[in-house]
């Protein structure tokens, strides 16, 4: 749609490599604001393929099925049902679509359900341009993606609380060094950084917030139960 | 009768007992010491005709209207009159003679005395509002609308207590085969028991209705409540500040402000429950972050994992982590400063980041007072470390430890 010429892209990269070699990702915009929609698109343009967008859960069910893009950016909150009935709707059919939330909110009780339901990570709509252009091709890789905040609230339901009862250790509870990279995320360090400092490389820094990402997504721990039911997203 | 002479009540201030006898003096207008001499002499001469008397009174004169909860008399003093009574009553009762049974007069007094008590449960304006909240069946407001329920339920049940035990002892005693028949008492209180059962089950569902209805009621209440108090704050905050932002539209800095402050404050208000910045860590923490953004016009990315009581070290902590923030705003030139605390039993964390300017460390730390005291000094007289890493070009780290009174201890014994 939007691609008229844009070869130019390597001088324009974003901080995580570049993507010499890789077609261009084919991303899809769910958002119920059409100006976001379109300050979005304007952004991404440069460096993807925004393919296609939607307004309302219908339109997007019909058009990530039609379109089968690499990424789906999904709002939070929309009027009916929001990013988690596109979720629900979609991660059966189209499993190799990758879906990111991206909300208003940073409060990140209201993106742990869309992340239990499949989502691979979650940014919020003042990240900036370059920063979601790496996102959106980090989810696309396989990885996770992790706001500050996102994993600042992971420690805190990972707490080591003597009371918590743990039903599956290896689901239940993080390794040392998850917690440590999960730090440095919350500290602001970006994944190259994090793997400098821990002398360890990028795609190990991406190997321990996918393992994250997925005791986030399976683990039956209480707090991560609780905070959804709290928001009726259970 | 004389217009301006006090109604009967019995008194509230005065009270002994029940606070019949000072009633009755200020009715009359004489001492109350007077009435209640009257009352034991009375006692004296026949004990059981002045218990009944006594609890006529109180049984059918109300206390006056309004002002709260009668006084609250010292225990010790009610169990003195108690034990006093009951000596009276034994005295009087051994010296009593046997044409009526004195122990049937003793269980006439429980009897009355048990059911002043409920009765007095059920003053006029009392029953008003039972009948109000629940019309077909009042007595069933009384259970659900009681705002004291406990005590409430206490004073009844203890009411009707009194009642029953004084009933079966009359039973007890009058039985048609004059003898102490426990297999005859048994089977009364069995029937008793099968018969309030039996009401139970009736009411049950009747009184579950009325007390969920209640609740809804109440549930609608307070969200009627909720949605005026976010009427009012959109109209106080949100939509002075959109007035503001447009008055400033050719400020960008201005607008960034503005919009920032009232994005935080909206934040707070949808999420995050209460705490005051002078006594939990995360508020504090977060307090000098606003600070910062709105003097700098920065933004501070905050994560805080756990919280903690703001002690005296605790607050040198916040302190300390918002000069390195002040620091970060003035020196680093950028518009992003992260700021990650974290609260684990043994120590608390601080680490201030941006990716700004850097400095050299060796060169700058001499003369620059704001490193030296604010934060390096100000952690060492704390007990704290602050460290400080910064590249030229490549950003700033301030990190900052705390170890907690439990932390410091441990370290010392192991």
């Amino acid at each position: 749609m939007t691609d008229e010429g844009n070869d130019q892209t390597t001088d324009a990269e974003p901080a995580d490599g570049p993507d010499v070699g890789r077609r261009r990702l084919r991303v899809f915009l769910v958002d119920d604001h059409a100006m976001f929609r379109a300050g979005v698109r304007a952004e991404l343009g440069a460096h993807l393929d925004v393919v296609g967008e939607a307004s309302t859960v219908a339109e997007a069910l019909t058009g990530v099925a039609a379109l089968e893009p690499d990424v789906v950016l999904l709002d939070v909150h929309m009027p009916d049902g929001g990013g988690r009935a596109v979720l629900e709707a979609l991660r059966r059919t189209h499993p190799q679509v990758r879906f990111l939330a991206l909300s208003v909110s940073d409060a990140a009780e209201d993106v742990i359900g869309l992340i239990r339901a499949g989502a691979r990570g979650y940014v919020t709509k003042t990240i900036s341009p370059d920063e979601l252009t790496a996102a959106i091709r980090r989810v696309a890789d396989g990885d996770a993606v992790f706001s500050p905040r996102l994993a600042g609230f992971v420690l805190d339901a990972f707490a080591a609380r003597p009371d918590a009862p743990v039903a599956d250790p290896e689901l239940d509870q993080l390794t040392n060094r998850e917690r440590e990279v999960l730090r440095l995320l919350a500290r602001g360090y970006a994944y190259k950084e994090i793997a400098r400092e821990l002398f360890i490389s990028i795609k190990t820094v991406e190997t321990h917030v996918s393992n994250v990402l997925r005791k986030l997504q399976m683990s039956n721990r209480y707090e991560l139960s609780r905070w959804a039911a709290d928001r009726r997203l259970v | 009768m004389v217009p301006d002479k006090p109604r009967l009540y019995r008194s509230r201030e005065q009270r002994v007992i029940a606070g019949v006898a000072a009633g009755i003096a200020l009715h009359v207008g004489v001492s109350a010491t007077a009435v209640r001499l009257a009352f034991v002499v009375l006692f004296l001469l026949n004990g059981l005709g002045a218990l009944l008397l006594y609890a006529a009174y109180w049984a059918l004169v109300a206390m006056p209207p309004g002002d709260g909860p009668p006084r609250r008399r010292p225990w010790v003093q009610v169990a003195a009159l108690a034990v006093l009574g009951v000596t009276l009553v034994v005295l009087e009762v051994g010296a009593e003679v046997p044409g009526i049974s004195p122990v049937a007069g003793l269980l006439v007094a429980v009897v009355a005395a048990g059911a002043g008590i409920i009765w007095h449960q059920a003053d006029r304006e009392r029953r008003r509002r039972w009948r109000a909240t629940v019309p077909s069946a009042p007595w069933l407001g009384a259970v659900v609308t009681e705002p004291s329920r406990r005590s409430f339920l206490l004073r009844f049940i203890g009411g009707e207590v009194l009642v029953a035990i004084g009933l079966i002892g009359m039973v007890a005693v009058y039985s048609p085969v004059n003898r102490f028949d426990l297999s005859a008492l048994l089977s009364g209180v069995v029937f008793a028991l099968v018969g309030l059962a039996g009401v139970a089950l009736v009411a049950a569902p009747l009184v579950w209705r009325t007390v969920e209805q209640l609740r809804a009621e109440q549930a609608g209440r307070i969200r009627e409540q909720e949605r005026a108090e976010l009427a009012a704050m959109v109209h106080d905050q949100v939509l002075h500040t959109l007035a503001l932002i447009m008055r400033n539209a050719g400020d960008v800095k201005m607008v960034q402000r503005l919009a920032r402050g009232q994005e935080r404050m909206l934040r707070n208000w949808l999420y995050k429950p209460t705490g005051s910045p002078t006594e939990r860590f995360a508020a504090a923490l977060e307090q000098a972050a606003a600070e910062v953004e709105d003097t700098y016009a920065i933004t501070v990315e905050t994560v805080v994992v756990g919280d903690r009581e703001v002690d005296e070290r605790v607050g040198a902590l916040v302190a300390a982590a918002r000069e390195a923030l002040v620091n970060a705003a003035r020196h680093a030139k950028v518009q992003t400063v992260s700021l990650y605390a974290e609260v684990e039993p043994e120590q608390v964390s601080v680490f201030v980041r941006d990716r700004g300017a850097g400095f050299d460390l060796s060169a700058v730390q001499e003369r620059r007072h704001g490193v030296r005291g604010s934060i390096i000094g100000r952690m060492d007289r704390h007990g704290g470390r602050a460290e400080i890493r910064s590249v030229p070009g490549d950003g700033t780290e301030v990190r900052l430890t705390l170890p907690t009174p439990e932390g410091a201890t441990a370290a010392k014994s192991g």
